[in-house]
């Protein structure tokens, strides 16, 4: 029975087995390569009017960029299966430097999340967004799909540690990330739709009891998100001028440079968390699609290179780092439209700023490594 | 099944992984197309709302205020004008905690407690996002002590403002009025647009009734600004069209002239100019200095003004209606000649006292053994009250009163001033309206001397007696000679208006003036001291009661209190061939008219006629007078 299903969806012979080209042996995905510096330059091209036109910070930004590249070309280069050898001491050590940085925040009394190296600073929930999938993938790889009860509650176990440290640095806009990155891995290995709904039941069942146990000033944020108008100069301030950037853009925008909410400095944080309003306001919804649009193929050719992984441990790691980068864009561009509550979300590869771009060029260096090192004829 | 063969299953792990990727991909694009239906929502949808929003996001309005127009007095002299002054100031909506930076300011610049509570009161009544003076003309140490600190304070400036300035001070409060900041009462009365940015407003006097005309016409600076309201540029601009200026018909120097004149008396004179009853002095004593009320007075300083028993902001030559007196005879007189119940050789017999026909009350005349026989001329000189009881018996209430209401007692004046008192014309209609009670003849007698309930202001008396020296031209008052454009020098005059009154019979008027006349040049006179050989003067004395003498019962002046006093009165206009002022004097508590009232006047006319004199040596007869 097994063995009629196995011939009938095995790989096409029509389909190349091991790709060609300079690309291909530079360990480059061509198209989702495209995509990427697509994205970017249109990124820098916001950037330069969501900085008030300061050439400098387009320069740093592109700095960064090229050393983003830099990352994504290294990591091409290491095979996945080193990438799986290395998962759970990577993930292991992202949790120690989790720990010590909490440490060090309580030492100097307030939010703590870097880590001075003397040479450079670092992130290491930056790490971590990267070392929990590959954790969970390296766990639920060496095992049966789809995983059981045990290893479910040890996969949660697992997400859990690394999001508790990071949401009591506090970084909520990162927890989410990292515990979606986790999940998207268990989802993707097949978890049963029940167990899924349910958790998703619970969850829901449990928010009137966190309301209830919420202190005055949470449930303050919460009423101004679903309410934004109520506090029009203190919390609900970015997401009305945001809306009012967006909406007075129009179909075709002001113009490139034009916008009033976003060069007179209405507009909050227009260069990092809400650069996706300038970007409506001067380039109108038709500058937006566009700009849905590439994220769409890049996503989407994510996907296609997970699904046409050769084992488990790429696929899974493969379709999550994918599926976190759409929650970037999701979380973010939903936050700038006033759909979603105020998260400090970055526009992956647009919004100025380096550490989660490398990280997210590290990720896409992982899925061309994962395409462009298939072997050659299936076993 | 056990886990080893599971783990080779490699197809159906990959066919398992391919169907979830679906179901992601399919919610990838299921999530994007909900974020691009909100686009759709906000951008084109809502597209009008949010550009409206993003339009008053950027584009502000800044009201350009215009400058106050200034006042002259008939010789230019500037009486009220626009002063720089730099105060410190704060706009408690900007500055969140009020009294913690009011606390912080204090331990750097002096604030005195009078500065804190003209605050706090004018806190009460501001409009929003106005800025409040905290302390007003700061030395030049301060501002620059404020300014190196200025970042600790927000929403607190120092600001040129231009405060409005008297320079004669209490000589001229009761005409010019003053000024003062808006309050929500005064927005009411005004369209807030166009005082968007200004400061004052005229609260009484001109400023106040020719508030519309000094204040002009608001200008507008469109700007763009930027989310920390800082102007990033000017869009267009609409310049604001300054104030008129005014140029009253009232000389400063016979202002001083008159209110000098009253030495201790509190009163009120007015100086009108027959020719077209221009008003060339109006004095209510005491006054009081309006420069202190520009920014707010104290309220101790207002208290102690308010329970001032002299009453310094009571206008006493507008509001002060007192009972006339013998001033009244002049119109009597003219009544009963023009109605023909008398002529000029009807005589009649005083016997110190008038009775009715059939009825026991003696209404006295205030000479005990009385004028004897007695013509309209003789009663005039001489005051005589039974003369008058007589007539004023023989004509009637009706024809009386309807006769005086030419001369508009009873009635505003028309100056052009708020808050004019009507005073009392009284009549059957006004005394059943008042009090629903009938007429009594007895009343009628009493009317006749200008006593009982008749009561006029010292402004009616005067623009009555301009049109007895006129020959019946009743001209309405008038404070403000022209308006004047300073940019363009052009002059507008304030239109006059007269309301004549038919004169009958010429003879009768002159019966009257020669009457006026000998009331100073004979030697009967009631005010023959104030007989001036420069000039010939026609007036009459008057004297009003305060309180009543029971019947029989002697009136001492010496033994009564000064605030018990009768009131003293005098008309009277100059020179009578070519009449250029006509004075209404009323000296409270100052007794006989004659004796107090009288040489006011004189002061006033001779501080007015005689430099005309002069002048009019070189260029004879008496030309227009331009000083």
């Amino acid at each position: 029975m097994s063995h009629a299903t196995a011939s009938s969806s095995g790989l096409p012979p029509s389909e190349p087995a091991r790709p060609r080209g300079a690309l291909a042996r530079l360990h480059l995905d061509l198209p989702l390569l495209s995509g990427l510096l697509a994205l970017c330059a249109f990124g820098l091209v916001v950037l330069y009017s969501a900085s008030g036109q300061d050439l400098a910070q387009v320069e740093r930004q592109a700095m960064r960029l090229a050393i983003a590249f830099g990352v994504l070309f290294a990591l091409s280069q290491v095979h996945p299966h080193t990438l799986r050898r290395w998962s759970p001491w990577l993930y292991l050590a992202g949790i120690l430097m989790l720990a010590l940085v909490l440490v060090m925040g309580a030492v100097g009394k307030g939010a703590q999340r870097w880590l001075d190296l003397g040479f450079m600073r670092f992130q290491p929930s930056e790490l971590v967004k990267l070392a929990t999938p590959m954790m969970i993938a390296w766990y639920l790889s060496g095992r049966s799909l789809p995983p059981n009860w045990k290893q479910l509650l040890v996969s949660l176990a697992l997400i859990a540690l690394p999001v508790v440290l990071i949401a009591r640095q506090p970084d909520l806009g990162t927890a989410i990330l990292v515990a979606s990155s986790g999940l998207f891995v268990l989802f993707l290995a097949g978890m049963s739709w029940r167990l899924i709904f349910g958790l998703l039941l619970s969850a829901a069942a449990a928010a009137p009891v966190l309301w209830h146990f919420m202190r005055d000033y949470q449930r303050k944020r919460v009423l101004t998100f679903m309410n934004p108008e109520s506090d029009p100069l203190g919390a609900g301030y970015h997401i009305i001028q945001s809306k009012i950037a967006i909406g007075s853009g129009g179909l075709y925008g002001k113009g490139w440079l034009n916008g009033t909410q976003s060069q007179l400095e209405f507009l909050p944080e227009r260069h990092t968390d809400f650069i996706f309003a300038v970007l409506g306001e001067e380039f109108g919804l038709v500058g937006a699609g566009i700009l849905l649009l590439l994220y769409l193929f890049v996503i989407l050719r994510g996907l296609q290179i997970a699904s046409q992984a050769q084992d488990s441990y790429s696929r899974l790691l493969a379709g999550a780092l994918v599926l976190v980068f759409f929650v970037y864009l999701f979380v973010n561009t939903g936050m700038v439209s006033g759909l979603l509550p105020v998260v400090g979300v970055p526009l992956p590869l647009v919004s100025y700023g380096g550490t989660s771009l490398v990280t997210l060029m590290a990720g896409f260096g992982m899925l061309m490594s994962i395409h462009t090192h298939r072997k050659l004829l299936p076993k | 099944m056990n886990e080893e063969f599971q783990f080779k299953d490699y197809r159906r792990e990959s066919r398992l992984f391919n169907r979830r990727a679906l179901v992601a991909g399919i919610g990838v694009v299921l999530a994007l197309l909900t974020i691009f239906g909100r686009l759709l929502y906000l951008q084109v949808l809502r597209h009008d709302h949010f550009t409206t929003l993003a339009q008053d996001n950027r584009v502000k309005l800044i009201p350009l205020p215009p400058t106050r127009g200034l006042i002259y007095d008939r010789a230019g002299r500037l009486l009220a004008y626009n002063r720089p002054a730099f105060n410190l100031e704060i706009v408690p909506e900007k500055a969140g905690d009020v009294e913690g930076t009011l606390e912080r300011l204090a331990r750097l610049i002096e604030l005195r407690p009078t500065d804190i509570e003209r605050f706090q009161r004018l806190r009460k009544q501001h409009r929003r996002f106005e800025s409040i003076p905290i302390k007003l003309d700061i030395s030049d140490e301060e501002a620059a002590l404020f300014a190196v600190n200025q970042h600790q304070f927000p929403g607190v400036s120092i600001r040129a403002r231009l405060t409005r300035t008297y320079p004669l001070g209490a000589t001229l409060s009761h005409v010019l009025g003053y000024v003062g900041r808006i309050s929500i009462q005064d927005l009411k009365r005004i369209d807030p647009s166009n005082y968007a940015g200004t400061t004052y407003i005229g609260k009484i006097g001109v400023e106040r009734a020719y508030e519309e005309v000094l204040h002009g016409q608001v200008g507008f600076q469109q700007v763009e600004v930027n989310a920390l309201g800082k102007t990033v540029r000017v869009l267009n601009e609409t310049p604001p069209r300054p104030g008129k200026s005014l140029r009253l018909h009232l000389d400063s120097r016979l202002q001083k002239v008159a209110l000098e004149a009253f030495g201790d008396y509190t009163g009120a004179a007015v100086a009108l100019d027959p020719r077209n009853g221009g008003v060339l002095a109006l004095v209510s004593k005491p006054g009081f200095d309006p420069n202190p009320f520009v920014e707010g007075i104290s309220s101790r300083d207002y208290q102690a003004l308010r329970t001032n028993p002299d009453k310094p902001l009571f206008n006493r030559a507008l509001k002060g209606a007192y009972p006339p007196g013998s001033t009244i005879k002049p119109f009597m007189g003219l009544a009963g000649l023009e109605l023909g119940v008398i002529t000029p050789q009807t005589r009649r017999y005083c016997p110190g006292f008038f009775q009715l026909p059939g009825r026991e009350h003696k209404y006295r005349d205030w000479k005990k053994g009385g004028h004897g026989m007695t013509d309209l001329d003789k009663a005039i000189t001489q005051s005589c009250d039974v003369f008058f009881y007589q007539l004023a018996h023989e004509t009637g209430i009706d024809r009386l009163q309807q006769y005086l209401a030419q001369f508009r007692f009873g009635e505003r004046t028309g100056i052009d001033l708020l808050g004019e008192q009507r005073g009392i014309r009284p009549s059957r209609e006004w005394k059943r309206k008042r009090y629903n009670q009938v007429w009594f003849p007895g009343e009628t007698v009493i009317v006749g001397i200008g006593q009982g309930s008749f009561q006029a202001t010292p402004l009616q008396l005067a623009a009555a007696t301009v049109a007895i020296a006129n020959g019946g031209h009743y001209f309405e008052p008038r404070l403000v000679a022209e308006l004047i454009d300073e940019s363009t020098g052009k002059r507008t005059p304030v239109p006059t208006k007269d309301h004549p009154i038919p004169m009958i019979n010429e003879a009768d008027w002159q019966e009257i003036r020669k009457a006026m006349i000998h009331v100073i040049e004979d030697p009967h006179g009631t005010a023959r001291r104030i007989r001036s050989d420069r000039y010939r003067i026609a007036g009459k004395t008057g004297t009003a009661q305060v309180f009543s003498v029971a019947q029989d019962a002697e009136y001492n002046e010496e033994e009564v209190a000064r605030h018990m006093r009768d009131h003293a009165l005098f008309i009277a206009y100059a020179p009578v061939e070519d009449p250029r002022i006509a004075v209404a004097v009323i000296v409270e508590n100052g007794g006989h008219g004659g004796a107090t009232a009288a040489p006011i006047a004189k002061k006033i006319m001779d501080a007015w006629l005689l430099p005309l004199l002069e002048t009019s040596k070189n260029q004879p007869p008496m030309g227009e007078h331009s000083p």
